[in-house]
């Protein structure tokens, strides 16, 4: 017993190491701008660099329609299939999965042939239309993410049961959705859209071959050409990302609980 | 009965090949309470949805109030439902479940904030408004389903095993409750069960099905005491089942395990020789001879159950055997297995059971 608690103790170790020693690394080495003693120089430049706080905008902002886009094809999707086409649900699953194994750099180039300025529907023939593709670009590539979240939170309600009481009530599938479905997947969704947000702070494939001013880019562009700030940026792009999932951890305690397991 | 309220005219349901609902036909009246009663699969469910407007019939039709409702979308159709598994909304307190309808339908706020607090007080939870679903118990969550499906006064209400997911007490207290309630709101009322004790205490007539067919409507009293089948009959209650030959049909007697009983007036056509099903309910039935009880038969005491207030006993009869139920008296010992044992009965109790 004693011997098995030391090798998972040791086990644990290992894994604590092997994740936290490289950051540890990164944390230090970003701090060593100054010579002799540790500053917070390189995160001073960082931040006050014009393109960071441009281009980290430009990447929030983008963030913030691939969320709403992925949740108005999502959530009415995985509720219609698991209402009324459960025996869609594989074939959903699988397409929702192609973004994982089709590499972003062929879905790009799929893209710059469909929608070049010449074709009927021309999104790369101005900054704006780009921006509109980027986000879709986005959303599919957050597809994975965002459909399994919904869906898993669908799965601990009763959906059908739930639908046919708002129905009798005399509600519409618009109200359904939004006041009764939603709400209740609310965390679920939230789950999907802060996993959302971290792919697209860090993307890199797509708004460089579409040509964006976006976040990934400026990082790639500072990681070869400076020291310190790459090590300082990759310390900020963690951050944010772990302050997603804290944001998750916390808003899950708050979620709606299920009324099948009731008092007594 | 009273005026047709609810008219449910010859609707079939096939799944593909399998037919849950066929040929079933009723009429109900404004402010009846009917029940469903059979068991499961016997299509009362399905029947139930199809009224609800969640089930397309494949044939048929519904009329609601003399309006056609077949095509209606369950929106449309003004009828309040209660599921077996509450479907409260959990995102929402109570009074916000009980206002939901009243909200989709556009009721101001103050108007629905009153009807709210009526409906609470009527399921008598006025202190719950706040509460959330997950605080409630399974009785208390179904009462405020059934406040929900009232509240914006439906014209129909339909209940769906409302009580099965309870436990055996609450399960009663409630479904003198919801009768109550019904009452007073005099509203038209479908209930769904496989509770033959809930759907015998609670209705004014019950339509039994059984492989998606309408085996007999009838008040409890009719059900009970003149099942039209030998599945009712055995569904319903507590049944013994002899098997009797027709010893004379002219003069109406029945051999049963070599002794000879008259039910003239029963024997509905059959012919001398013919082998007839007879049911007796165990309330019928006596140990040793009484007064008045004019049919006996003879036989051995094979099972005795002590249930307080009442003993069953079960007596063997040759080839066949009777359960009754005697008065548990401390001044007299019950029974013992093995005794021989007389037990009569009026022959003009006796069932004869068709198909």
């Amino acid at each position: 017993m004693r011997v098995a608690r030391i090798w998972a103790w040791i086990t644990f170790g290992i894994g604590a190491a092997y994740f936290f020693i490289p950051l540890i690394a990164t944390l230090e080495f970003s701090m060593r701008m100054r010579r002799g003693e540790y500053s917070f120089d390189a995160y001073r430049i960082v931040l006050g660099d014009e393109r960071f706080q441009a281009t980290f905008g430009y990447s929030v902002v983008v963030a913030i329609f691939t969320i709403l886009l992925g949740v108005l094809v999502v959530v009415p999707t995985a509720y219609w299939i698991r209402l009324r086409m459960p025996q869609l649900r594989p074939i959903v699953e699988f397409i929702t999965l192609l973004p994982l194994i089709i590499p972003a750099i062929v879905i790009v180039f799929g893209y710059i042939r469909m929608y070049g300025s010449n074709s009927p529907l021309p999104f790369l023939g101005s900054a704006r239309g780009t921006d509109v593709l980027l986000i879709i670009g986005y959303a599919t590539l957050a597809l994975p993410y965002m459909y399994r979240a919904v869906d898993t939170g669908l799965r601990t309600i009763d959906v059908r049961t739930l639908t046919e009481a708002a129905q009798i009530l005399g509600a519409g599938w618009a109200t359904i959705i939004a006041r009764i479905i939603l709400p209740n997947v609310l965390i679920a969704v939230l789950s999907g859209a802060f996993l959302t947000f971290a792919i697209v702070i860090g993307e890199f494939t797509m708004a460089s071959l579409l040509n964006r001013p976006a976040f990934g880019p400026y990082l790639q562009n500072i990681g070869a050409n400076r020291a310190y700030e790459p090590a300082a940026l990759a310390v900020i792009a963690f951050a944010i990302t772990w302050g997603c999932m804290s944001v998750i951890q916390i808003l899950s305690r708050f979620a709606p609980r299920s009324a099948s397991a009731p008092a007594n | 009965m009273a005026e047709t309220f609810l008219s449910i005219q010859n609707v079939r349901k096939a799944f593909g090949a399998t037919t849950v609902v066929q040929d079933f036909d009723l009429d109900v009246g404004r402010g009846e309470f009917v029940s469903f009663l059979g068991p499961s699969g016997c299509g009362k469910t399905t029947m139930l949805r199809i009224v609800a407007g969640f089930e397309e019939p494949s044939a048929g039709r519904v009329m609601i109030g003399g309006k056609d409702v077949t095509n209606l979308k369950p929106n449309q159709r003004d009828i309040g439902m209660v599921f077996q598994a509450y479907a409260l909304f959990p995102n929402l307190t109570v009074a916000q479940n009980i206002a939901f309808g009243l909200k989709v339908a556009g009721v101001a706020k103050a108007q629905s904030d009153g009807r709210v607090a009526e409906m609470l007080s009527i399921i008598k939870l006025p202190e719950f408004g706040d509460r959330y679903p997950y605080q409630l118990s399974g009785g208390q969550q179904q009462r405020v389903a059934l406040a929900r499906a009232l509240a914006p006064k439906p014209k129909l209400l339909l209940l769906d095993e409302p009580l099965s997911a309870l436990d055996a007490k609450v399960r009663v207290s409630l479904r003198e409750e919801i009768r109550s309630i019904q009452k007073k709101t005099g509203i038209t009322t479908i209930f769904v069960t496989h509770d033959q004790e809930e759907a015998l205490s609670m209705s004014d007539r019950i339509v039994v099905m059984y492989g998606g067919k309408v085996e007999q409507v009838g008040s409890p009293f009719e059900i009970y005491n003149k099942p039209a089948t030998k599945f009712v009959a055995n569904f319903v209650g507590t049944l013994n089942v002899l098997e009797g030959t027709v010893s004379n049909a002219q003069s109406g007697r029945v051999r049963i395990d070599k002794k000879e009983i008259a039910i003239k007036g029963k024997l509905n056509g059959s012919k001398t020789g013919d082998v007839l099903s007879l049911a007796l309910r165990p309330e019928a039935i006596s140990l040793g001879r009484r007064p008045g009880n004019d049919a006996t038969l003879s036989g051995e005491i094979a099972e005795v159950h002590f249930l307080g207030s009442v003993i069953r006993v079960r007596v063997n009869l040759g080839n066949s055997a009777v359960s009754l139920d005697t008065f548990n008296s401390p001044a007299a010992p019950p029974p013992m297995v093995g005794d021989k044992a007389e037990v009569s009965f009026k022959a003009g109790d006796v069932l004869v059971l068709d198909g």
